[in-house]
């Protein structure tokens, strides 16, 4: 019974752009302190340390920012879904400013997966783009997130934006497990899965590792600048409150000690 | 090191070009995004603070004028 207090507590929480900033202050520094420290690590290790792959040579290390770009992007819309899904159930607001978040860093990410995807592809399929399974499912990924960023450019009034880019997000998700299984429906030239979290990795430790590294690091990165743009985005729609203000002051605003103080009691 | 030397680091066993055209897109993407994250969060910010100052020079004129109104009657 306590246990469900607790929860529901933390639910009517979760909604309060207040509380969402404050808890979230520390988090931003840990997750780009950790980022940094993982892409370093990862990206030299991967460019410089990882053996050559015995088929494909060098060029099998653009695996290295491919997967990791496409993992992330695929989990953000993931992320955009459930926030959606929350969106029009509860009706909370902070899920709005959740999709928003995810929308830009996603949709430069599935960019980014299709253009190492097709740098890669050239070497190793001999060409830049195949109609492929994964490659289209990705090409529809890019443009729901396009789709979506373009709603919400389009849409000024924002309960309505928020509804409407909730909806299409939860209604998008479904392309997300045709991504996933793609590459077993479909005869593809797309290898299978090289990172799975149940099954014994098929390529050797030394090879596998700095994948790790870079997936983390590229969530933590993820991590960083979703809550990143969300605290700006309450910042920004609440920024006529009396915590904002008070917040500001707190970051040493230069102001008159005096005058602030006495416009504080006022307005209480 | 997995390379005999940094030539042929670069060289990437004649994948060169892919491999670093993949990697200079990637560090683009990333280094371009925490920049205007960062920028953005800034700028909010300095607008806020703008906000508040202003309305409360506007406070304390109003005020100084309703003191001034005050004293002449």
């Amino acid at each position: 019974m306590k246990l469900n207090q607790k929860l529901k507590e933390y639910w009517h929480k979760l909604g309060s752009p207040r509380w969402f900033y404050q808890i979230t202050t520390n988090w931003v520094t840990f997750f780009g302190a950790s980022a940094l420290l993982l892409l370093v690590t990862g990206l030299v290790w991967a460019l410089a340390f990882a053996p050559a792959d015995y088929q494909q040579g060098n060029s099998f290390r653009i695996m290295y920012v491919h997967v990791p770009a496409a993992m992330v992007a695929q989990s953000l819309y993931i992320g955009m879904g459930v926030a959606g899904f929350i969106g029009l159930v509860w009706r909370m607001k902070l899920t709005d400013v959740a999709i928003g978040a995810c929308l830009p860093l996603g949709m430069v990410l599935t960019a980014l997966a299709l253009f190492t995807g097709g740098v890669w592809g050239k070497p190793t399929w001999g060409s830049w783009w195949e109609w492929d399974g994964r490659t289209v499912s990705t090409l529809v990924l890019l443009f729901l997130y396009i789709g979506i960023y373009a709603l919400r450019e389009a849409i000024p009034d924002q309960n309505l934006r928020a509804r409407a880019s909730a909806l299409v997000s939860l209604v998008g998700t479904v392309n997300i497990p045709i991504i996933k299984y793609s590459v077993e429906w479909w005869n593809t030239l797309h290898q299978s899965a090289s990172f799975s979290l149940t099954e014994k990795p098929a390529m050797p430790m030394e090879m596998w590792l700095p994948l790790l590294i870079m997936v983390l690091g590229f969530y933590c990165f993820a991590g960083h600048q979703v809550l990143s743009r969300m605290r700006l985005e309450v910042l920004t729609r609440e920024s006529s409150s009396r915590w904002v203000a008070e917040l500001m002051q707190g970051r040493g605003m230069l102001v008159n000690p005096v005058k602030a103080s006495s416009i504080d009691h006022g307005k209480g | 090191m997995y390379f005999d030397s940094f030539a042929e680091f670069l060289r990437m066993g004649n994948h060169g070009l892919y491999v670093w055209v993949a990697y200079g897109s990637t560090l683009l993407v990333l280094l371009s995004a925490f920049f205007i994250t960062r920028s953005m969060s800034r700028s909010v910010e300095a607008n806020i603070r703008w906000d508040i100052l202003s309305r409360q020079a506007e406070q304390a004129s109003g005020a100084q004028t309703k003191q001034e109104a005050g004293s002449e009657s």
